[in-house]
């Protein structure tokens, strides 16, 4: 029988020993056992999935399927209780016991929580609004808490903080950051650049106060604020905990294993006097060093894999050299090792641009490098990191190690770099794995990096990964064609696409399949895409496919987490009338509706919607589609206006109500909500629409567009400023139109904008710079002509059973009635 | 499952090509595939996630993609492709009268 071996930890450290295992061949029966209820996922990307700019679903490493498909017993929310060496058994917290031959401990960190009076709640954990970040648990309740609250204190500048911090301002207004020590950082930056870095944390809106201990959460039943040593009180209804992090080394220490700040291991990673047991990753210490970031873990999970299947039985750890990178879209920060000059003759170079937020110094001790920092430009990391991890002798002109100084940049060029040195610290990528699966015959960059994951963190290391793609491909990289396809199915950019749908006359979702498709095969993630395109092209010859439709589309209502919908009938510009509300009311409460809500856009939702009810609910309301679910053109918010309000410049309502009634229904790559607001104190949110306008003195309006108010915050570019209505009408319909045809699918507009450029955008628009301008006109006209409310298809169902549910009664969520 | 002769669950025409529709067999909840290369497909109907009606995914000729969190499921085998569990699949055809029938699992 294989000798047994259990891991207790599911997590970065542990998992990836065990794939180094099995990279090796295996030859043993594998247990895992979890705190957490998952699959193994990347703990780095939490930063990421707080900052909305990554998904969950992105972030996982292995899923369930690929334990068992390895044999692997997992346990997920199952902790370990105990460990008896002696018996050589675990007991999880439910008292059962495994028997193991080989352990391998790989239990990680857990948030350090300062013992601030009023953190906890005796007997119930975190005060309600405190949050520690370290798990997903962690992330999921943060965001959710958040987003129904506006002011959070994070305690912790360091990275985790900062990040935390960013991430936040994803979710609520106001972030400040509190920091114990003089300047952000302190553990990897000297006090120079801290400063820098604080400045341009501070231009991306997060306050910040250092030197500040925290002596009190405040709040009895809920955190309303902290409480500095100072006296000084921060209002705030979140805090979120970064305050370092401590070994999870309990388990080990009860079980009489040798633990100081970690479990103490050898160089083949052996807790200390125990020939079958060991520790990976951060609960490890190893030479009197404990590590808080994933490129050791990567480096120890090869020893001890070499070492357990005995593949090298010499291998040994002899510690890592680490770099540090702050996950900070915008804010660029790098260190490693020593942040200043320790001893009397130690070189050091510092440069330094406050202006720029820009600040880079290293130190260097006997001809090698033993410290870096670099705030603001990080182009010089590889460089470094390179120099540092290894020992190169450096370049005579010290500076070249801040600089390019002319002739070709001086980086590492993909060739020098060691076979086995690692590219991508985030995911333990090492360039040989990149070279390997380039030669496998995956020539893309992005190809690679979906493969490898490597680039898939932080970033940084994106320019290397491409360059040694380029390199091993022999300089014959090929474009990444995926990733300009309109898409994923059809492999053609939007231009393209759309000449060859018009040179072939395809008026069908099936037929650009069969036509443009290598083989033909269809792609169930295209077709929404091209419906919406094919529609905009060919309006009334477009042949509607109704598969090619999301359910939104077939149904015409929004689909809901229980598999109801949501039904939102048309109220242009936000303005109703007694009857109107009436007769919503009655159907509400005729067909007992389980939530009215008002919408963001100013509208009626009737939430609660089971699909075979919709036909008959429109027809009792008797009103358009207002168009809530659907990729096209949502709504027109408005302000009051001049008629009633005392500020107001221009007929903000009519105007609305106009852009409302021309534009309905309009299918694009993505939502348009638009506003019209009175004058510039923008109560209709212009600033942040698709497309906003803006009354402003002397009879003129300006409109914004690219603006968005959701996951993403953006205000909008000012397009024009023009003096009458109708050119509002104009201007609002040549922009669209041209958003539909050149966004890709799903682009919306606040990335379409920047992506093409306001000036650009400005010139084809406004200034008719290229002669679009008629054709734009044209087609948009033609979209409005062909509009018809999908509501009125509700006498017959189109398809068989369009209606008919497709749920079980009683298995799915119940989402709460209010 | 019923007998040697399985279940049938209705005519062919009641599912629009490209789309499916869901039925219960036994009490459980079937979606059923109609895929424009003309044949069917079953698996069970609620997305292992967080229950997602299958039925109203769209679908190409391999795969159903759920329409809340789109995650995507081999329909043939009804294996996830994006790290969920799997559906159940059952094998189903249609007959001479253009009857959709799920067949009885062939016991070993
Ligand atoms: C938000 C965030 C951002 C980060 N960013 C970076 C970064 O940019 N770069 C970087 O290098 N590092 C970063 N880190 C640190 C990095 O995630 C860790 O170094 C890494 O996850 C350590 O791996 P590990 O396996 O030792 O611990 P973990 O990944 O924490 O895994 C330990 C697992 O063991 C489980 N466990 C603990 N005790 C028990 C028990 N008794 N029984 C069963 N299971 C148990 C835990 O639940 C956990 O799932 C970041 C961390 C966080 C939280
Ligand atoms: S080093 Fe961060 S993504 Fe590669």
């Amino acid at each position: 029988m294989a000798p047994r071996l259990v891991v207790i930890g599911n997590g970065m450290a542990g998992v990836r020993t065990v794939e180094e295992i099995l990279a090796r061949g295996g030859g043993f029966e594998i247990t895992v056992f979890g705190d957490e209820p998952y699959g193994n996922y990347n703990r780095i990307m939490l930063s990421n999935v707080l900052a909305g700019v990554q998904d969950e679903a992105g972030i996982f490493l292995n899923d369930l399927s690929w334990y068992a498909d390895n044999a692997i017993t997992l346990h997920t929310g199952t902790r370990i209780a105990r460990i008896d060496r002696f018996a050589k058994q675990v007991y999880a917290e439910d008292g059962s016991a495994t028997a193991y031959d080989k352990l391998i401990i790989a239990t990680g960190s857990r948030a350090f929580v300062p013992p601030i009076p009023g953190i906890h709640r005796p007997g119930r954990g975190y005060h309600q609004g405190v949050f520690a970040f370290r798990t997903l648990d962690d992330t999921r309740a943060m965001i959710r808490y958040a987003r129904e609250h506006e002011r959070a204190v994070v305690i912790g500048g360091g990275l985790l903080g900062l990040e935390a911090a960013r991430g936040l301002q994803n979710h609520l207004g106001h972030v400040t950051l509190v920091h114990a020590a003089g300047h952000l950082m302190n553990a990897q930056l000297d006090a120079q650049g801290g400063a820098i870095l604080r400045r341009s944390v501070e231009q991306l809106g997060i306050d910040i106060v250092t030197g500040a201990h925290t002596t009190e959460i405040l709040g009895k039943h809920e955190v309303t604020g902290v409480r500095l040593k100072d006296g000084r009180v921060l209002d705030c209804d979140v805090v979120v905990v970064a305050a370092g992090i401590r070994a999870n080394a309990t388990v080990a220490e009860t079980a009489g294993l040798v633990v100081e700040r970690g479990i103490v291991v050898d160089d083949q990673m052996r807790a200390q006097d125990e020939p079958d047991i060991y520790a990976v990753g951060e609960c490890a210490q190893h030479r009197g060093e404990t590590y808080g970031l994933v490129a050791p873990l990567w480096e120890q999970a090869k020893v001890l894999a070499d070492h357990l299947t005995g593949r090298d039985p010499h291998a040994a750890y002899h510690g890592s050299r680490v770099a540090t990178k702050l996950k900070v879209a915008g804010v660029d920060v790098a260190a490693m090792g020593v942040k200043e000059a320790e001893r009397d003759d130690d070189e050091t170079l510092v440069f330094s641009e406050p202006r720029k937020g820009i600040y880079k110094s290293v130190v260097i001790r006997d001809g090698r490098l033993i410290g870096a920092t670099l705030v603001g430009d990080v182009s010089k990391v590889a460089f470094l990191m390179q120099a540092f991890d290894r020992g190169l002798a450096l370049p005579e002109d010290r500076v070249e190690l801040m600089f390019d100084l002319g002739g070709p940049p001086a980086e590492v060029s993909a060739a020098e770099l060691a076979d086995d040195a690692q590219v991508c610290n985030c995911n333990g990528v090492s360039k040989a794995t990149i070279v390997q699966t380039v030669h496998g015959g995956c020539r893309t960059v992005s190809g690679v990096m979906d493969r490898t994951r490597a680039g898939k963190g932080c970033g940084t290391c994106k320019g290397l990964v491409q360059q040694i793609v380029e390199w091993a491909a022999g300089g014959e990289a090929e474009e990444d064609p995926g990733a300009s396809w309109y898409v994923p199915g059809v492999p053609m950019p939007k231009p393209e696409l759309m000449h060859a749908i018009r040179t072939h006359g395809l008026r069908s979702v099936s037929s650009v399949f069969a036509t443009l498709v290598p083989g033909g095969e269809e792609d169930a993630k295209s077709k929404m895409g091209l419906a919406s395109l094919l529609k905009m092209m060919w309006g009334a010859e477009y042949v509607d496919e109704r598969d090619a439709r999301f359910i939104n589309d077939r149904v015409h209502a929004n689909i809901q987490r229980d598999g109801t919908f949501s039904v939102v009938p048309q109220m242009k510009g936000g303005v109703t009338t007694p009857a109107q509300l009436r007769r919503i009311a009655e159907v509400a409460e005729r067909h007992d509706v389980p939530m009215v809500k008002l919408t963001g856009g100013q509208r009626i939702d009737l939430l609660g919607v089971p699909k075979e009810k919709l036909p008959q609910i429109w027809a009792e309301l008797d009103m358009p589609s207002g168009y809530a679910y659907g990729k096209s053109f949502r709504t027109v918010k408005t302000c009051v206006g001049s008629d009633y309000c005392r500020f107001g410049v221009g007929d903000s309502t009519a105007l609305g109500i106009a852009i409302e009634e021309r534009f309905q229904g309009i299918e694009g790559p993505g939502k348009m909500k638009l506003a019209v607001t009175g004058c510039p104190r923008n109560c209709a949110e212009a600033y942040v629409k698709d497309l906003g306008v803006v009354a402003v003195d002397g009879g003129r309006w300006e409109i914004y567009v690219g603006g968005a108010a959701g996951a993403h915050v953006r205000k909008g570019d000012l397009l024009a400023t023009v003096g009458s209505a109708d050119e509002v009408i104009t201007l609002t319909g040549r922009f669209l139109q041209y958003y539909r045809e050149n966004a890709n699918w799903l682009e919306r507009t606040y990335a379409f904008v920047p992506r093409v450029g306001i000036e650009h955008l400005r010139a084809i628009v406004v200034d008719d710079a290229e002669g679009l301008a008629a054709d734009l006109d044209a087609a948009m006209a033609a979209s409005v002509a062909g509009y018809r409310d999908p509501w009125k298809e509700r006498a017959e169902p189109v398809t068989p059973g369009q209606f008919r549910t497709s749920l079980p009664l009683v298995v799915l969520p119940q989402v709460p009635v209010r | 499952m019923n007998g040697l002769r399985g279940h049938r669950l209705g005519s062919l025409d009641e599912i629009p090509v490209g789309e499916g529709r869901t039925y219960t067999v036994d009490g459980e909840m079937v979606a059923v595939f109609r895929l424009r290369d003309g044949s069917v497909r079953a698996v069970s109907a609620l997305c292992p996630h967080r229950g997602g009606p299958l039925a109203d995914g769209q679908i190409d000729n391999t795969v159903v993609v759920c329409p809340m969190h789109l995650f995507v499921f081999d329909l043939a085998t009804g294996c996830s492709l994006s790290g969920q569990p799997d559906l159940t699949s059952f094998p189903v055809g249609v007959d001479a009268d253009r009857t959709i029938v799920i067949y009885p699992e062939v016991s070993p």
